[in-house]
C-alpha cells in the first residue's frame, strides 16, 4: 500500500514531461496507476472480509510517535475501490476530453495524479496526523485543479474560495485532531476508536473535527465553495466533487461516527446542517439553467443527505450510509461524465440552448436516465437500495424514540422530492425537445456522434449502478462488517423488503416529485430571483476584502518610512517591555557597593563627559574622538579589572576605528549641520533616558537574582587539562566556545565584503587579477613566466608588474618620493614606519602563537599587524599599501575562514565532534617540551581574517577613495 | 553578588547618550551613537563579571570570571566591524547624494496611494470574475471543436488509434 502510494507520487511527475510527447494520450498511461490500486484492492478484498485486516507501518516522526501507517479495513477498503475506480474511468475520460488540447495536458495530468494519490493515501492511513497532511495537500492539488484554466478571473477566484475554505477548516481539523491525539495518548486512529475518551474537551475536539468535515464536504454554511469551484474542467468536477475529495469529509464522518455519535455535539450539528443543506440544495437545484450548476448545487444537497445518514452512528444508518456513497459515487460522477461530453459536443451547457438533442443520442440518453434514476431513488438501481436502506434505519431509530432521526427522516423525505425534481430537470434540460415561449417547438440542436471511447467511463458507471442495484445482498454483504464496529443490528441490504414505510416514502417522495418539477416549470418559478437577497458567497467576499482593506489600513499606519520613527519604536517596546517585567515582578533583592576598585570612579567620570559632549558635539571629527574617549575610559577598566586581553584588544579597535573614520572624514565636511532633519530632542531625550534607566535597573535586579554558581569555575581546570592552554579567555574563544568564534569570523567577512561593494561599486578587489590579465599581454612572450610571480605595484601610470630592473636594488626606498606630492610628505614618519614594520609584524606573530599561555591571541595579533598596515598607508599612500600587502584582501578572507572551518570540520572526518581539538607533544632536546595544539590553526584563521578585514578597510575607505578624490580632481581640472 | 554603582551609572548615562544620538536622521550620529550603545554593552557584561580579581590564568586565584570576558572580547570585534560598514556606508550615501542623511523611504509614503489603486485593481478583478462565472461552457475561447470518429482526420493529426 505504501509503495503503491509512492508509485502515484512518482508518477505525478513523471506525467509532465511525458505528456508532451504523448499529448492527450498520456491519460492513458496515467490511468495505469489507479488500476494497478484497484486491482491490488480487490486481490486484498477477501482477506478485509475474514477480517485480517492488511496494516503496514513506516515510522516518520519517532518522538511524536505519527507513522505513515496504512491499514485496510472495511471501510478504507470501499473508498480505496471508489477512488482508484473512478479516477481510472476519469482519467480514460480525460483522454477524449482534452483531445486537440495544445497546452495544459501535462500539467493537468500530473496534478490529477498527485490527487488520486492523496485520496488514496487518505482513506487508508491510520495515523491521524498523516491523515490530516494528506487532507491539506488534497486542498492545495483541489486549488491547482480548479484553477487549471488560470487566465480566467473566475478560476482563479473559485480555486481561491475553495482554497480558503477548505484550508480554514482543515486548520480547525487540526487543533481537533492535536487535542483527541493527546487526550488518547495516541496518532492511531484504531487505537483511539477501540477505546474512545470523553469529556468536554473531547466534545471540544469533536466538534473542530467536524467544521473539518463539513468545509470539506461543502455542507452548510461552507457550501459555497462548490457551485464557483464548477470552473473547473468538467472531469475535474466529476472527481473531485463527486467521488474524491467532497468524500473526505465523508469519510472522516464514517470513520468517527461509530465511536463518537453518541457525544453531545455530533449529531445535532450533522443533523440541522445536514438536512438544511439537503433543503437548501434541492432547492436551488431547480432554479439553476447551466445544466454544472443543476448537479453542483445537486451534489451540496446529496452530501447533505449522506453526512446525516453517515454520521447517525447506528449500525443499520452506518450500512446505510456506506451503501450511499457507493451509489452517490457512482451516479454522480457519471451524471458529470455526461455534462462534459455535451460540452465538448455542443459547447454550450445551457438549458434554453439545448433542444432535441435526446432523438440523436440515444446511448447516452439512456445512460444519463439510469443514473438519474438511481440518482432520484428508482428501482432496480443501487441508489433505490441504498435510499430505502436509510429511510428504513431513520424509520427503526424514530419509531424507537430518537428525535433527532423523527426530524432527519421528515427532512430526508422533503430533500427526496427535491431531488427527483431536479434529477428529471437534468434529464429534459439535456435532451427534451423544447418549447418557446409561445408553445412553438424549438429547432434541434445538431449534435455531433461521439465515438465510443468518450462515453465509455458513463456507460461503465451506469452498468454498475444497475448490477450493484440487481445483486444488492453481495453488495451489503461486503460492507457490512464496517456496519457491524457501529453496534447491533439486523438489517441487510436487497431491492425487496416487503410493503414497508420505507418503501411507501420512496414512492411519495418519487410522485411528489414529479409533481414539484411540473409545477416548477409551469409557474416559471425556476426563473424567478432569489428570495434573500444575499447567499453565502457573499460573506466570503465581505470578509475577505474586510482583511484586506485592514491590513491597508494598519501598514498605512504603521510603515511611514522614517527610520527614526522605526528605531524609536524598537527601544520603547523595549522599555514598555522591560518595565512591565520588572515592575510586577517580586521582590527584587540586590546588593549594591559604590565601588569595587579606585580606578573606576576616575574612568567612570571621564566616560560620562565624554559621552555626554560626544552627543552634543557639532563637528563630526569631535564627536568621535570623545566616543573613542569613551572607548580607552572601558581599556582602563577593563585593564585593572582583570581582563589584559581586552585591554589590548579595545585599544587596537579604537584606533582602527579612529583612523577608518578619518579616512571617510577626507569627502564629508566637518560641521555636522544643525542637526539636520530630526527633530523632538524633548522627546528623543526621555527616550534614551528611560532606555538608560531600565537598562540599569535590569543591570541591578538581575545580577541581584543570581543564586547558582557560574559555569566558568570549571574553566581554568579544562582549560589546562583539556584545552592545553593557561590563558583562560583565548582558550575559551577557540575551542571551549568556538562556535561563537566562527560566526563572528562569518560577521566579519560579511561585513568585509559590505565594505568593499559600498565604495568600490563595481568589483570587489581593486581589479588586481583583471590588471594582471591584461598586464599578461603587453610582456613579451619568455619574461612572461617569470612576471607571474612578481607583485603587482601601482605605479603612477597605474598598476603595473614590479619589472626586474627595480628589483634588483634600484628601487627607492620610499616609495613615497615619487607618488606623493611633497606637501603631504613627512620624511621622519615615512622613515620610521619602514624600519619598523617588520618588526610590528613580528610581535603580531608572536601575540599569535603566545596567546594560547599569555595575553594575546588572534584577535589582537591581527589587529597589530593591521595597524601595521595603517602606518604604511599613512606614511606613504596607496602605493606603499599596494607594496606593503599585495595580496587580495578577499583571499585573507577566504584563507582564514577556510582554516577555521577546516579546524572544526576535521575532527568529524575521524568520528568526533566538530571542533575537537588534537595535541602533539614532543620533547626536543635543548629546547624542551613542546606542546602543539590544534585549536592553533583556528587562532591562524582568525588571524587571517582580521588582517583580511582591516586590509579591507584601508583599500576601500583608503585607498579607493583616494583615487576617486584624484579622478575627481582631474575631472574638474578638465572642465573649463 | 553584588554590583559596583559607579559602573551601573556610567553605563545608563552611556545608553542614554547612545539612544539620543541613534534616533537621528543624520548617519554619523546614528554611527557615533551605534558606537556609544556597543560601549554601553560591553559595560554590561562587565557588571555582570561581578567582583574584579586578577587576570584568569591558571594557577592564580581570586580570578575575574572569564565568560563575560569571552563574549566581550566577541562583542568588541564584531562592533568594529559593524562600525566599519556604517562608515562604508556613510561615504556612499554622501557619494550619491552629497549628504549623509536618512530622508523618509518613498515606497512607505506611497503605500497610502497605492492601497486606493488596489482597491479599484480588485474591484476590476471582482467583476470579470462575475462576468466570467455565467459562463455555460468550459470551453471559452469559443472554439467549439466536437469530437467524432473521423475527428482526427479532420484534424490532419495523429491517426485514430
Amino acid at each position: 500500500m505504501i509503495a503503491i502510494l509512492v508509485v502515484f507520487g512518482i508518477a505525478s511527475i513523471v506525467l509532465v514531461p511525458l505528456a508532451r510527447i504523448l499529448r492527450a494520450r498520456v491519460f492513458y498511461a496515467a490511468a495505469l496507476v489507479p488500476i494497478a490500486g484497484l486491482v491490488h484492492a480487490l486481490a486484498l478484498g477477501p482477506r478485509v472480509a475474514e477480517g485480517d485486516i492488511p496494516f503496514e507501518a513506516y515510522s516518520w516522526f519517532g518522538p511524536l510517535g505519527v507513522d505513515l501507517s496504512m491499514r485496510m479495513d472495511t471501510l478504507a477498503w470501499v473508498m480505496t475501490i471508489i477512488v482508484t475506480a473512478v479516477g481510472a474511468l476519469v482519467m480514460i475520460y480525460c483522454r477524449n476530453y482534452f483531445r486537440g488540447s495544445k497546452e495544459g495536458v501535462g500539467r493537468f495530468a500530473g496534478v490529477l495524479m498527485g490527487f488520486a494519490g492523496a485520496m488514496y493515501g487518505l482513506v487508508l492511513t491510520d495515523d491521524l496526523i498523516v491523515l490530516v497532511m494528506f487532507w491539506e495537500i488534497t486542498s492545495v492539488l483541489s486549488y491547482l485543479l480548479i484553477g487549471h484554466t488560470y487566465n480566467r478571473a473566475a478560476s482563479r477566484r473559485a480555486a481561491l474560495q475553495a482554497l480558503l475554505t477548505t484550508t480554514l477548516g482543515g486548520l480547525v481539523m487540526f487543533v481537533g485532531a492535536v487535542i483527541l491525539t493527546v487526550v488518547a495518548g495516541t496518532t492511531s486512529i484504531d487505537a483511539i476508536l477501540t477505546d474512545p475518551p470523553a469529556g468536554a474537551l473531547v466534545n471540544s475536539a469533536l466538534v473542530c473535527l467536524l467544521i473539518g468535515a463539513l468545509s470539506k464536504s461543502a455542507i452548510f454554511p461552507f457550501h459555497y465553495w462548490l457551485p464557483g469551484a464548477m470552473a473547473a474542467p468538467t472531469p475535474v468536477s466529476a472527481y473531485l466533487h463527486a467521488a474524491a475529495m467532497v468524500k473526505a469529509g465523508i469519510y472522516l464522518l464514517a470513520r468517527f461516527a461509530p465511536a463518537f455519535a453518541e457525544a453531545a455535539p455530533w449529531r445535532p450539528i450533522l443533523v440541522t446542517l445536514g438536512i438544511f443543506t439537503m433543503l437548501l440544495g434541492g432547492l436551488q437545484a431547480l432554479r439553476e439553467v447551466d445544466l454544472k450548476r443543476v448537479l453542483a448545487y445537486g451534489t451540496v444537497s446529496q452530501l447533505g443527505f449522506i453526512s446525516v445518514i453517515v454520521g447517525f452512528g447506528t449500525r443499520d444508518t452506518a450500512l446505510a450510509g456506506l451503501s450511499l456513497v457507493v451509489a452517490h459515487a457512482m451516479f454522480k460522477a457519471a451524471l458529470f461524465l455526461i455534462v462534459g461530453i455535451i460540452d465538448r459536443q455542443l459547447g454550450t451547457r445551457d438549458i434554453d440552448k439545448l433542444s432535441g438533442v435526446g432523438r440523436q443520442a440515444p446511448t447516452l440518453m439512456i445512460v444519463s436516465i439510469i443514473v438519474a434514476a438511481s440518482m432520484a431513488g428508482v428501482p432496480p438501481l443501487f441508489g433505490f437500495v441504498a435510499k430505502e436502506a436509510a429511510l428504513t434505519s431513520l424509520f427503526d431509530e424514530a419509531t424507537a424514540g430518537s428525535a433527532w432521526a423523527g426530524t432527519a427522516l421528515v427532512g430526508i423525505v422533503i430533500g427526496s422530492m427535491l431531488t427527483t425534481g431536479y434529477a428529471i430537470r437534468f434529464v429534459w434540460g439535456a435532451f427534451a425537445r423544447k418549447k418557446t415561449a409561445e408553445g412553438r417547438v424549438c429547432q434541434d440542436t445538431s449534435w455531433p456522434d461521439p465515438p465510443i471511447g468518450f462515453m465509455i467511463s458513463p456507460i461503465a458507471l451506469a452498468a454498475a449502478t444497475l448490477v450493484a442495484g440487481i445483486a444488492a445482498p453481495v453488495v451489503g454483504g461486503m460492507l457490512e462488517p464496517y456496519a457491524d464496529l457501529a453496534g447491533e443490528g439486523h438489517y441487510h441490504l436487497a431491492l425487496w423488503h416487503g410493503l414497508e414505510p420505507a418503501l411507501g416514502m420512496s414512492a411519495l417522495a418519487l410522485g411528489l416529485g414529479v409533481v414539484v418539477f411540473w409545477l416548477s416549470i409551469r409557474t416559471g418559478w425556476d426563473r424567478k430571483k432569489r428570495l434573500l437577497g444575499f447567499q453565502a458567497t457573499d460573506v466570503y467576499y465581505i470578509v475577505t476584502r474586510a482583511v484586506d482593506r485592514l491590513a491597508v489600513f494598519i501598514t498605512g499606519r504603521t510603515q511611514t518610512g522614517s527610520l527614526p520613527i522605526y528605531v524609536g519604536t524598537i527601544f520603547v517596546v523595549l522599555v514598555g517591555a522591560e518595565a512591565a517585567v520588572l515592575l510586577s515582578g517580586g521582590d527584587w533583592a540586590f546588593s549594591l557597593d559604590a565601588w569595587q576598585h579606585p580606578a573606576q570612579p576616575i574612568a567612570a567620570l571621564l566616560m560620562i563627559i565624554a559621552g555626554i559632549v560626544a552627543v552634543r558635539a557639532q563637528k563630526r571629527y569631535t564627536g568621535v574622538v570623545l566616543v573613542s574617549v569613551t572607548g580607552l575610559g572601558m581599556v582602563t577598566l577593563f585593564a585593572f579589572l582583570g581582563a589584559p586581553d581586552l585591554a589590548v584588544t579595545q585599544v587596537l579597535v579604537e584606533s582602527v576605528t579612529l583612523v577608518a573614520f578619518t579616512l571617510v572624514l577626507r569627502r564629508i565636511p566637518s560641521r555636522m549641520g544643525s542637526h539636520n532633519g530630526s527633530g523632538h530632542p524633548v522627546l528623543r531625550a526621555v527616550i534614551g533616558i528611560a532606555v538608560g534607566a531600565t537598562m540599569a535597573a535590569i543591570a541591578v535586579v538581575a545580577a541581584g537574582a543570581r543564586i547558582h554558581e557560574p559555569v566558568s569555575t570549571e574553566w581554568a581546570e579544562l582549560a589546562y587539562q583539556i584545552g592545553h592552554g593557561k590563558n583562560v579567555v583565548n582558550v575559551a574563544l577557540v575551542d571551549l566556545r568556538g562556535w561563537d568564534t566562527m560566526g563572528e569570523l562569518s560577521v566579519l567577512v560579511l561585513a568585509a565584503t559590505g565594505v568593499a561593494s559600498l565604495v568600490f561599486v563595481t568589483a570587489r578587489a581593486d581589479r588586481l587579477v583583471e590588471t594582471r590579465e591584461k598586464l599578461k599581454h603587453q610582456i613579451p612572450g619568455r619574461a612572461r613566466r617569470a612576471a607571474r610571480r612578481r607583485p603587482l605595484v601601482e605605479t603612477p601610470d597605474g598598476l603595473r608588474v614590479e619589472p626586474t630592473a627595480q628589483r634588483s636594488g634600484q628601487r627607492a626606498w620610499l616609495v613615497g618620493g615619487t607618488t606623493l606630492v611633497s606637501e603631504s610628505r613627512s620624511m621622519i614618519l615615512e622613515v620610521i614606519v619602514r624600519i619598523l614594520f617588520h618588526t610590528i609584524i613580528v610581535i603580531s606573530i608572536y601575540l599569535l602563537f603566545a596567546g594560547h599561555n599569555l595575553p594575546g591571541g588572534g584577535f589582537a595579533g591581527g589587529l597589530v599587524a593591521g595597524l601595521a598596515l595603517v602606518m604604511r598607508y599613512v606614511a606613504g599612500g596607496r602605493y606603499e599599501l599596494g607594496i606593503a600587502a599585495p595580496t587580495d584582501a578577499g583571499r585573507l578572507l577566504g584563507f582564514g575562514l577556510l582554516l577555521a572551518v577546516g579546524t572544526a570540520a576535521a575532527p568529524m572526518i575521524m568520528g568526533l565532534n566538530p571542533l575537537t581539538r588534537a595535541v602533539w607533544e614532543a620533547e626536543i632536546p635543548v629546547i624542551g617540551h613542546i606542546e602543539f595544539v590544534s585549536s592553533t590553526f583556528f587562532d591562524i584563521g582568525v588571524y587571517l581574517v582580521v588582517i583580511g578585514l582591516v586590509l579591507d578597510v584601508l583599500r576601500a575607505l583608503g585607498s579607493e577613495v583616494d583615487r576617486q578624490i584624484t579622478e575627481g580632481r582631474a575631472t574638474e581640472g578638465a572642465r573649463p | 553578588m553584588s554590583v559596583s554603582t559607579t559602573l551601573v551609572i556610567v553605563m545608563a548615562v552611556l545608553y542614554a547618550a547612545g539612544v539620543f544620538a541613534m534616533l537621528e536622521r543624520s548617519l554619523t550620529r546614528v554611527l557615533i551613537g551605534f558606537l556609544l550603545l556597543g560601549n554601553a554593552t560591553n559595560l554590561l557584561l562587565l557588571i555582570s563579571m561581578g567582583f574584579p580579581g586578577v587576570s584568569p590564568f591558571y594557577g592564580a586565584e581570586g580570578t575575574s570570571d572569564p565568560l563575560p570576558q569571552a563574549l566581550m572580547l566577541t562583542a568588541i570585534v564584531i562592533t568594529f566591524a559593524v562600525s566599519a560598514f556604517l562608515l562604508a556606508l556613510i561615504y556612499r550615501s554622501w557619494q550619491l547624494g552629497e549628504a549623509d542623511t536618512v530622508f523618509d523611504d518613498e515606497e512607505d509614503v506611497s503605500l497610502r496611494v497605492r492601497a486606493e489603486e488596489t482597491e479599484d485593481a480588485l474591484d476590476v478583478e471582482e467583476e470579470s470574475a462575475e462576468t466570467g462565472d455565467e459562463e455555460t461552457t468550459d470551453f471559452t475561447d469559443g472554439v467549439v471543436s466536437p469530437i467524432t470518429a473521423a475527428y482526427d482526420l479532420n484534424r490532419g493529426e495523429e491517426p485514430t488509434p
